[in-house]
């Protein structure tokens, strides 16, 4: 019974203290002062757990807009527009502000799938396997089309068996080291990306 | 015009916004009304597909009542330029231009040159046969502007029907409306104002996409607002670095910043008889043996030598058009047997989805890297075909790899954006599990597939074995350094390897190499990363951000900008001033890094006594250095593969009949007839609606990321097609019914929005409707529907091999797919 007092009592005069009206009536700012209660007042911004920030350039159209990332122990916290970029000035659109829900997006997959000719379903495989089994297909299949002269003499130096399709979501350095890998490497021709979609 | 920018790039849309309140008019033509269209001073709505129309008839406008910049146009463009005798107009032979060849579709483009002086395009892909000799001297010219075949002469007759009467006739735009636009338009023009087109994918996925963009640069040529602030036309890129991955090209016809892929059917058999093809003899192509020789070093090191033509045969040659249109149908045919794709998703957002899924069923092997399941990856489980019954998995034998791939904030790197910006982007938090960097994979199967042929003697094998591959790579997971990279892309010279800090510094000898000639400066320092650097204007600065990040070349940030002084090098007015001639320090200066030789006086003058070859062929006074000869381009000799001029055509499918000509649409258009992917006669009565397809704010492309952000997937739940409540009358149609799109190629369901957005136009007398979708949704992730590319057909613009998505027809009926 006394418990059931005390607690009545403690919410009688938290929220005699928390309740916003007479505060307001006394002069203090909606927007500051006023707003306060003691449940505000133990709130901490996350930012301030945030061991990490960096800046970034959105992923997705190709404005440019910087985001300033925040992350903690690798993971990331908080996402916002950089105040320093010429380009947004702090802002983002819905897409690039919503770009937190992408990389911590519970459809991400974590594991290498594979799927096997005619299987019906997917299994997971170890990274290190696939890229062998990678490298060993691109081999075959460049060993087996490979041309280096057409019928009349003519160096080609090629293959049409292998095509790569990707590029404009990617960085600059990894479509180099495509382009180079790919087409000076392999002899690929069929390289190809968005820029015409 | 071709874009929402509002809906599409609303952060950019802000620099918009901001100038209208400080008086601009903003204008939007455009077949929707949309938020664009909202903020704008005048919506100009016009029929999907009929951009040319409008943009003819601006020009005649412009030229019918002399309303040109007459001081920038007559020192600055080709405007007095003199074109061959041999020249036959669209206008003389009914929509088709001299030197078309009826057999194979295409045209020979040598009577469309200047006179005397035949001139090499300096574009990729684009060559002309025979037409490589230095000139004596610079293309003849007519100042008064009287000779019949002078450009203005030509330019005149060609738009000379594109009244305003003709193009209410061909847009379904009020001619008053049109008239209000050519008033704003010319109004900003001269001395003291400029003004700017913006355009996206609404101009570029057209069979005639490149004319359309061609028809903005004479207008801004004529405006003279290229070169200058507040000018330009700027092209609005959709994806996050689709401007760096066409400078640094995952694309089948360039090597690294825009030189030309080797092709086995021109005259590129060995390094010198592909320079001696290719090299453009004046302006700054001449520059191409540089370019060349040091791409050849960055990649075969100590390999490429003189002695060797520099590995040149080790690049391979093409054989055709090996662009993404034709590569879907090497696919279906066997002919592509092994398939990557890196962060892509063709099944939504390719042409024909039901075509390309054939495709993928037939490929032995298939890696697919992104960060969440997506269409282009389980097509064998849940895919159209599978769906239909017409397949099942157990049919399919295409062994797939779906990897994970890091996220941006995962990795670090750069990125171009639309601006070409290339701007840094930190690594802040770790990629989750198994997921990596394509440059962690990229190298590693490098890595690998270099050990399995390490030991080959055969001559195939040796450029992977050639090829340098040395990253350092640092952290548990063995990252390789972006910034080495980056380093290679910069160039450096090969005895000590010292960066280069600037392109001027690239030489043909094999002293340096340089994986991007363009980007030569971005690393001008061991430990100077430009694309890092982070210092945006002050209040007080020159608002051009010079120290925000890099944009090639050499950080100029508004390109051919010696145009915006007169040809005395003094500004336009005080008020437009961005570069100048300072004559006490010979040098020009300004708010900008010049875009010019920067101690050429505007007074110097070729010296065509001396044979001049490069920049000593282009005068003070010639702004558009990249062009042989220094001017801008309103009439294009050489480089197009469509025609000189813009002219108007129907969509490849239209609705309609061309007002113009006896020929229907673009003469020189790829096609690839086929079963599966079949195409509509003309007015074709089956197929009576036009059909356009756009994107949403929230939801991005047809990837699969924002599709699996919980936010944006819940602003965009599900796809829905837009009609007028004029044609949803028609139908008995609802809001929110369903309804049923078909084309030739196949049929797709989806919940209608019945709105006023989109009008019926009324063309050549006639009603015409149209029905608009968005193109983003698909099978997998939280918002979904149809995918809206179902309905596209594999066929090409001449110049680029890109598709339509903007401008064809369709059937509707009310109800759902059986």
């Amino acid at each position: 019974m006394k418990k059931l007092h005390r607690r009545v009592r403690d919410r009688v005069t938290g929220f005699v203290n928390d309740w916003s009206i007479p505060r307001q009536i006394a002069g203090q700012s909606v927007m500051s002062k006023a707003a306060e209660s003691a449940q505000s007042r133990s709130l901490r911004p996350r930012l301030e757990q945030a061991d990490r920030v960096g800046t970034s350039i959105c992923p997705f159209c190709a404005v440019g807009c910087a985001q300033l990332v925040y992350a903690k122990d690798g993971r990331p916290l908080h996402i916002e527009g950089d105040p320093r970029s010429p380009v947004n000035q702090g802002t983002l659109c819905p897409k690039g502000a919503g770009t937190l829900g992408l990389l911590l997006s519970e459809k991400r997959i974590n594991q290498v799938l594979y799927r096997a000719p005619y299987a019906k379903n997917w299994e997971t495989r170890p990274l290190d396997w696939a890229m062998q089994r990678i490298a060993e297909r691109v081999k075959q299949t460049r060993d087996e089309t490979f041309v280096e002269n057409l019928p009349d003499g003519t160096p080609v130096n090629h293959t049409l068996g292998i095509a790569s399709l990707g590029g404009a979501t990617l960085d600059n350095e990894e479509n180099y080291l495509i382009k180079k890998l790919f087409g000076g490497g392999l002899g690929l021709v069929n390289i190809e990306n968005q820029a015409r979609i | 015009m071709g874009s929402n920018m509002a809906e599409n790039h609303p952060v950019g849309f802000r620099f918009v916004t901001e100038a209208r309140n400080r008086g601009a008019t903003v204008i939007h033509v455009d077949p929707r009304f949309t938020r664009t269209s909202a903020l704008s001073d005048i919506h100009a709505p016009i029929r999907s597909g009929s951009d040319i129309a409008f943009l003819g008839g601006i020009i005649r406008y412009i030229l019918e009542n002399d309303l040109w910049f007459r001081d920038f146009v007559m020192a600055y463009t080709n405007i007095a330029t003199i074109i061959t005798d041999d020249y036959r107009d669209a206008e003389d032979n009914d929509g088709v231009f001299s030197g078309f060849d009826v057999n194979n579709g295409s045209y020979k483009p040598e009577s469309w040159e200047y006179a005397e002086t035949p001139t090499k395009p300096p574009i990729a892909e684009h060559h002309v046969k025979g037409a490589n000799a230095p000139p004596e001297h610079a293309p003849p010219s007519d100042p008064s502007l009287q000779h019949p075949n002078c450009v203005y002469q030509i330019m005149r007759r060609h738009y000379a029907r594109y009244t305003p009467e003709l193009v209410e006739q061909a847009t379904g735009c009020k001619k008053e409306t049109f008239l209000r636009v050519c008033e704003a338009l010319t109004r900003n023009s001269g001395r003291e104002r400029t003004g700017t087109f913006c355009y996206a994918v609404g101009w570029t996925h057209h069979s005639y996409g490149v004319q359309i963009i061609r028809a903005a640069a004479i207008i801004q040529g004529l405006l003279g607002n290229i070169g200058r602030p507040g000018g330009s036309i700027l092209a609005l890129r959709g994806h996050c670095s689709i401007q760096g991955s066409t400078d640094i090209p995952t694309l089948y016809n360039m090597l690294p910043t825009y030189l030309p892929q080797p092709n086995a059917f021109l005259p590129h058999h060995g390094l010198k008889q592909f320079l001696e093809t290719e090299t453009v003899k004046t302006g700054g192509w001449n520059n191409l043996p540089k370019y060349m020789i040091s791409l050849l070093k960055a990649w075969y090191g100590a390999h490429a030598h003189a002695g060797n033509d520099y590995g040149f045969e080790m690049i391979p040659k093409l054989t055709g058009d090996q662009s993404q249109l034709p590569m879907t149908l090497a696919m279906v045919d066997g002919v592509v047997k092994g398939q990557f794709i890196l962060g892509q998703n063709p099944v939504v957002g390719a042409v024909n989805s039901d075509l390309i899924e054939r495709g993928l069923t037939k490929l032995e092997w298939l890696v697919v890297r992104d960060s969440a399941m997506m269409e282009s990856a389980d097509f064998w489980q849940k895919g159209r075909l599978v769906q239909r019954g017409e397949l099942t998995p157990e049919q399919i034998g295409t062994e797939i790899f779906f990897l994970p791939s890091a996220m941006p904030a995962e990795k670090e790197g750069t990125v171009t954006n639309t601006t070409r910006l290339v701007q840094w982007h930190d690594k802040v938090c770790d990629a989750p599990g198994d997921s990596r960097s394509d440059l962690w994979f990229i190298y590693n199967l490098g890595r690998m597939l270099k050990d399995m042929y390490a030991d080959s003697t055969e001559a195939r094998d040796q450029p992977i074995r050639r090829l340098t591959w040395d990253y350092p790579v640092s952290g548990e997971r063995k990252e390789p350094d972006a910034a080495a990279v980056l380093r290679e892309i910069n160039g450096y010279t090969v005895a000590d390897r010292k960066q280069l800090t600037n392109y001027h510094q690239i030489k043909d000898d094999g002293s340096t190499a340089c994986g991007g000639w363009m980007y030569c400066g971005i690393f001008p320092g061991q430990h100077d990363n430009r694309s890092r650097s982070r210092t945006a204007d002050g209040p007080d600065g020159d608002g051009s951000h010079r120290n925000w990040a890099f944009s090639w070349p050499n950080n100029v940030r508004t390109i051919y900008n010696r145009a915006s002084a007169d040809p005395d090098g003094k500004p336009w007015s005080e008020r437009k001033k961005l570069l100048w001639w300072d004559a006490a320090q010979g040098k020009w200066v300004g708010k900008d890094t010049p875009d010019f030789v920067i101690d050429k006086p505007p007074t110097m003058r070729a010296d065509w006594s001396k044979h001049p070859t490069g920049m000593d062929a282009l005068g003070g006074d010639d702004p558009f250095i990249m062009e042989a000869d220094g001017k801008c381009m309103l009439y294009v000799p050489a480089g197009l593969k469509d025609g000189p001029l813009p002219t108007h055509y129907e969509p490849f499918e239209s609705a309609t009949i061309n007002p113009l000509y006896k020929q229907q649409s673009n003469p020189a258009i790829k096609q690839w007839p086929r079963p599966g992917n079949e195409y509509h006669e003309d007015a074709d009565p089956k197929y009576p609606y036009i059909f356009t397809t756009y994107r949403l704010t929230e939801l991005h492309c047809g990837g699969i990321s924002t599709r699996v952000m919980p936010h944006t997937a819940e602003l965009q739940p599900e796809a829905f097609v837009e009609i007028s409540p004029e044609l949803a009358a028609e139908h008995g149609i609802r809001n929110l019914d369903w309804a049923v799109l078909s084309t030739a190629r196949g049929q797709i369901e989806a919940k209608t929005l019945v709105t006023d957005r989109i009008r019926p136009f009324t063309i050549n007398g006639k009603t015409v409707h149209q029905v608009g979708m968005p193109w983003v949704f698909g099978w997998d992730g939280y918002a979904r529907g149809d995918i809206a590319n179902v309905l596209l057909a594999v066929y090409g613009d001449p110049n680029t091999s890109i598709h339509t998505t903007k401008a064809l027809t369709c059937a509707l009926r009310k109800g759902r797919l059986a």
